[in-house]
């Protein structure tokens, strides 16, 4: 929003004041000042002139040649403005001076000299009209500056509308000069407005709001006879400032008001609207508003009426049978309060947002519609004395706004702000504020004021607020604080993470990736990745991005697939958030999961299966100081192998898989690369202890190693043997595998290393292990070699 | 012969003898052959008890010293003989090309992960707890219990990715904060970074899934002097350098007052560059004071405790740090973009 100071001005003195200053305070203590503009600042001895005498360019059919009288002298100018005139008043810029950043010095035009420059309003930056002069049809003396003049000299600033959301009082400029006022502690000017009173026995306007939840409050007045078309430049010159295009005297008064009251209005023409009804329709029609668009209005849309013809989208924008036109000579007056959250949703709805609807939304002071038709009077009547009032002002006021007062004391100040604010201070501050605050008894009571009443300020902290950003947060001592010592430790999820990532990229050279929690529908289709069923997004911009992910795995094979030409052999993980469907409370059983996938054009599927398992256990002993175990499993997604793919459990419970990439999804990435991928249930792993270091005394006496060659069946599993060595005797600390051959027969070479603490082992005492544990061998088909 | 002239004769041997010897091996034998117990000098020696006293004094020490002097010879020898084999050894060796490229395949941590664990690390370091908190939220703990209200314009469709559940992905960290507060009540301090989406298109500056890390001080007397002070030491230890911070009026719901906090550029140290926009001053992170209905929500009694919060923007902390352009490549999985962030 583009605030101007010259307006500000009119309701609090800032003279004497440097003004970027202030402008800079206002983004400290309010809100955020985007930009500074500087209007009119390189605008230099531009005078009114009048045109005395007007010839045509003997060569040009645009030129004329004039004689201006600027009051010191007369000047010859070549002007090639269509609507010159002799007699016409016009802004001259004399040589000497300057204009839109040109200086004005003499110059030969066609062949004449010309001494000076008659300007457009586009030329003056008071308007973007530059289709001719600017004619001034005030009566001023020849050689008054413009400058001096009109307020076209200003400083525009520009407040960044999101800072604003939470002050509805701020949205136009008497709230925003009151902010001032309080700054500098000078006084703010009341709203002029014309009394009205001696208007009550007119007839009212007939105002029926049936919709009572959705309007606030209806004020409305009914005025004829308005002779003036035009609105004065300074009124002009300031909505231009304000980013508003001026168009005739009411639609121009009408947003005036709005820009320096905060309060949206809409003047019909009376001649169309007559009695007005508020209310909703039970089907949805089609409305045109005032700027020709046909729109659809739904049975939630809050519409006026006039004799029960729709005239207007509340708080949105007018329709186009009741607008005020150029012949228009009365009308009736609307200053209006509506539910704001009904504004928003139909101006979202509708796709139409409006300087009014923007200013509803934010919840308006109810306060303000009679204020704002007073003021609205007091404005035409200065500009157009001859207006008659033909009704009395009409106000329904529906529903009203608690009163709110909020007591508390300076020990509740201190504490909060942790710094020492006066008493004095304190009550200064509300009462700029507006807050009409009392001390008694050391209890503060600030009486919150309508404009900050509908949302803004309700409790203790709110009045903080009010306090401290009058005091300036930059004024704060700061201060540590005051906490009792405690100790702080890491969560095991936390330290899980932290060593899971460090492992995978430090020791084995792994890359982490972020992805997205939903499953990416074109991607999954090219590689052949099905998308399993699961909790959905219901308004998704793609519809490719719906179904959350129930897995990590298809996300780390989309990222295998398009870093293929990255590197020969490259590994990518991540640790993220999975859906598994819903819980019993209805609720996503979400689950933090680690995702793995492996790449190589080097290495073996086998090799690289493998080495994926060493690295899932070195992951198990990282966190867990203990080994998974891993068993062979049957496929549960189109994604994993049928024969290659494993689950991984701790202590019996499942924490995840390994898997060889599915040939028909690693044909689809790179028919001569080997693929694999596995993922482990974080939160599972974090929820189970880590074990303990266990010291033993190592044995004084030597060991025993055997080594036995075994021949095993063609689809026995090595996990399938141990069970024939487990429980023999506790004397056997170790068995390792030493070799292991898949020819002919599948065999394999293990160590069997036995020991004791308290002797040294008997040959034949070995050996009556190592039999029973090639009796239990034997039992499931397993033979020395 | 007499035993003189076999000791000289000796003597003479064995200086021949040692000149031939140009191995370890040999000279081994050596010394057996004359010291051993069959050796000739041992011999000379067993000979002594054929003599009379006097001869056997005089020529006992002569054979001594003639033995000593065997021994000391064939000793020094050996080391001439090690020393000579060990200078072979090296200067034959083969000498490594240590120039040659090294095997500089190393893996790599997300940027965001590394600026995480950074700030972590501060927070850690002032006693701070830090939490994990799930992505997929109810919206009593995204919007009800932080005080934002039934039609608040953050509860749009358009902003909230809404789940068929009535669930929906967290929009902010903040979405925690409840949760938090009951784990732990008061006091508490505690940051809980995480990944939020909003439903938006995406460009260069816009992504519908980012981090966030927030923050929560909550004790007896918390005041905004020392939310104030808080954020001026984490700030000045993120940004490795005395940062100043300055608080201007900003709305969030659960925040009473809540605060915009800008810090002075630290590219230009607040004189005015291209990164802040000739202001000195860069917009970072929202604050504020918790709102008393967000601590009561949590089962903390307002009355008795305060607190603030704060919510930095961990994807923006990590594209200033590292000079990142496109918000896009965070997530983009490409390696060429991520294998460059190998070391914390």
């Amino acid at each position: 929003m583009l605030i101007s100071m010259n307006w500000i001005n009119d309701f609090v003195d800032l003279s004497g004041l440097d003004l970027e200053k202030l402008i800079h305070q206002f983004t400290l203590s309010t809100a955020e000042v985007e930009d500074i503009y500087y209007m009119g600042r390189d605008i230099k001895d531009v005078v009114v002139a009048r045109i005395v005498f007007i010839e045509n360019h003997p060569d040009s059919k645009k030129l004329h040649l004039l004689k201006v009288d600027a009051g010191d002298k007369v000047y010859d100018c070549v002007c090639g403005a269509p609507n010159v005139r002799e007699g016409m008043l016009v802004a001259f810029a004399r040589e000497g001076g300057s204009v839109s950043g040109m200086e004005i010095t003499c110059a030969k035009i066609a062949g004449y000299e010309s001494h000076g420059m008659c300007c457009s309003e586009k030329e003056l930056g008071i308007s973007a009209d530059h289709s001719g002069l600017w004619e001034i049809t005030d009566d001023l003396p020849l050689g008054t500056q413009i400058t001096d003049a009109y307020g076209v000299k200003d400083v525009v600033f520009e407040v960044d509308n999101k800072s604003l959301t939470n002050r509805p009082d701020l949205w136009g400029h008497y709230g925003i000069a009151r902010e001032f006022a309080a700054l500098t502690n000078r006084e703010l000017k009341p709203v002029s407005r014309m009394d009205l009173t001696p208007y009550a026995s007119l007839p009212g306007i007939d105002i029926d709001i049936r919709d009572k939840e959705l309007c606030y409050r209806y004020t409305g007045l009914k005025v004829r006879n308005i002779t003036k078309k035009v609105s004065p430049v300074d009124m002009r010159i300031r909505l231009f400032y304000c980013g508003m295009r001026a168009i005739n005297l009411l639609a121009d008064l009408t947003n005036y008001l709005m820009l320096e009251l905060g309060q949206p209005m809409h003047a019909f023409d009376c001649a169309k609207v007559d009695s007005i009804q508020v209310q909703r329709f039970s089907a949805p029609f089609e409305f045109e508003t005032l700027d020709g668009t046909k729109r659809r209005i739904d049975e939630n849309t809050l519409m006026i009426c006039s004799k029960e013809e729709p005239v207007a989208i509340a708080g949105i924008m007018g329709g186009l049978n009741s607008e005020i036109e150029d012949n228009t000579d009365s009308l009736l007056l609307e200053s209006a309060n509506f539910d704001a959250v009904s504004v928003r949703k139909s101006s979202t709805r509708i796709g139409l947002r409006t300087d009014a609807s923007m200013r509803y939304e934010k919840t308006l002071d109810p306060e303000m519609t009679d204020v704002a038709i007073e003021h609205f009077m007091q404005l035409l009547t200065e500009i157009d004395p001859s207006v008659e009032i033909i009704s009395s002002m009409t106000d329904v006021y529906v529903r009203h706004y608690d009163k709110i007062d909020i007591t508390f004391d300076k020990k509740f100040v201190d504490r909060y702000t942790g710094i020492d604010i006066s008493d004095e201070q304190i009550l200064n501050t509300l009462s700029a504020l507006g807050f009409a605050p009392t001390l008694e008894n050391e209890v503060f009571t600030a009486h919150v004021p309508s404009w900050r009443a509908t949302k803004d300020v309700t409790i203790k902290a709110d009045i903080i607020e009010e306090i401290t950003r009058v005091y300036g947060y930059d004024n704060f001592k700061i201060t540590t604080t005051k906490a009792a010592l405690a100790p702080v430790m890491r969560t095991a999820g936390n330290n899980d993470d932290r060593w899971t990532k460090d492992l995978l990229v430090q020791r084995y050279g792994m890359h982490e990736v972020h992805s997205y929690i939903w499953c990416d529908a074109k991607k999954y289709k090219d590689l052949n990745i099905e998308i399993e069923d699961n909790v959905r997004v219901i308004n998704a911009m793609t519809p490719d991005h719906t179904v959350l992910r129930r897995s990590m795995v298809p996300t780390m094979i989309t990222y295998v697939n398009e870093n293929k030409a990255y590197a020969n052999d490259f590994g990518v993980f991540e640790i993220a958030r999975v859906i598994n469907g819903l819980g019993e409370d209805g609720l996503c059983d979400e689950q933090k999961h680690l995702g793995i996938a492996l790449y190589s054009r080097t290495k073996s599927e086998k090799d690289l299966y493998l080495g994926l398992r060493d690295i899932m256990a070195s992951i198990s002993k990282e966190l867990k100081h203990r080994y998974f175990e891993f068993r062979i499993a049957e496929a549960k997604h189109n994604w994993q192998h049928p024969r290659n793919t494993a689950e991984i459990y701790l202590d019996g419970t499942y924490v995840g898989f390994i898997t060889v990439v599915h040939p028909s999804v690693q044909s689809k990435i790179d028919k001569k690369a080997v693929i694999v991928a596995g993922e482990l249930n974080m939160d599972t792993l974090s929820s189970m202890a880590a074990s303990v270091i266990h010291y033993e005394e190592p044995s004084k006496f030597p060991g025993i190693d055997i080594d036995l060659s075994l021949v095993i069946g063609a689809d026995q599993t090595y996990s399938t043997l141990s069970a024939a060595w487990q429980n023999v005797t506790p004397l056997l600390k170790n068995v390792a595998l030493i070799d292991s051959y898949n020819g002919v027969v599948k065999s394999i070479t293990l160590r069997f290393t036995f020991s004791s603490n308290e002797k040294t082992l008997a040959k034949n005492e070995v050996q009556s292990y190592v039999d029973t544990i090639i009796e239990n061998l034997a039992k499931i088909g397993v033979v020395l070699r | 012969m007499g035993i003189k002239e076999s000791i000289s004769e000796l003597r003479q041997k064995f200086d021949a003898d040692l000149s031939e010897v140009r191995d370890s091996e040999s000279i081994e034998k050596l010394r057996v052959s004359y010291l051993g117990k069959k050796g000739s000098v041992t011999e000379l020696l067993k000979g002594l008890k054929d003599l009379s006293g006097a001869e056997k004094k005089e020529f006992g020490q002569t054979i001594n010293t003639l033995k000593r002097e065997v021994d000391e010879r064939i000793t020094a020898h050996v080391e001439r003989i090690r020393q000579e084999e060990e200078d072979r050894l090296v200067n034959s060796a083969e000498q490594y090309d240590v120039t040659l490229p090294m095997d500089t395949d190393c893996g790599s941590y997300h940027p965001i992960t590394l600026v995480q664990r950074e700030l972590e690390e501060i927070f850690a370091s002032m006693g701070f707890t830090i939490e994990d908190y799930r992505e997929v939220v109810t919206d009593y703990n995204c919007f009800e219990a932080l005080n934002i209200p039934k039609h608040h314009p953050a509860r749009d469709m358009q902003d909230t990715y809404y789940l068929d559940n009535g669930q929906l992905l967290k929009t902010h960290t903040s979405a925690a904060q409840n949760t938090i507060m009951k784990k732990y009540g008061a006091p508490l301090r505690a940051i809980f970074p995480g990944r939020c989406f909003r439903n938006e298109s995406t460009d260069a500056s816009h992504e519908n899934t980012f981090f966030q890390m927030e923050g929560i001080m909550i004790d007896k007397d918390i005041s905004i002097s020392n939310l104030i002070y808080f954020m001026k030491t984490m700030l000045s230890k993120v940004f490795k350098q005395d940062v100043q911070v300055r608080l201007r009026p900003g709305f969030f719901p659960f925040v009473e007052p809540g605060f915009e906090l800008d810090i002075s550029c630290h590219i230009c140290g607040g004189k005015g560059c291209s990164t802040c926009h000739g202001s000195g001053w860069i917009e970072l992170c929202p604050c504020g004071m918790i709102h008393p209905n967000v601590l009561r929500a949590g089962g903390i009694d307002p009355d008795e405790y305060t607190g603030f919060a704060f919510g930095l923007g961990l994807t923006r902390l990590a594209m200033m740090r590292y000079g990142i352009k496109d918000i896009r490549d965070l997530n983009s999985g490409n390696l060429k973009v991520l294998s460059q962030f190998n070391h914390e």
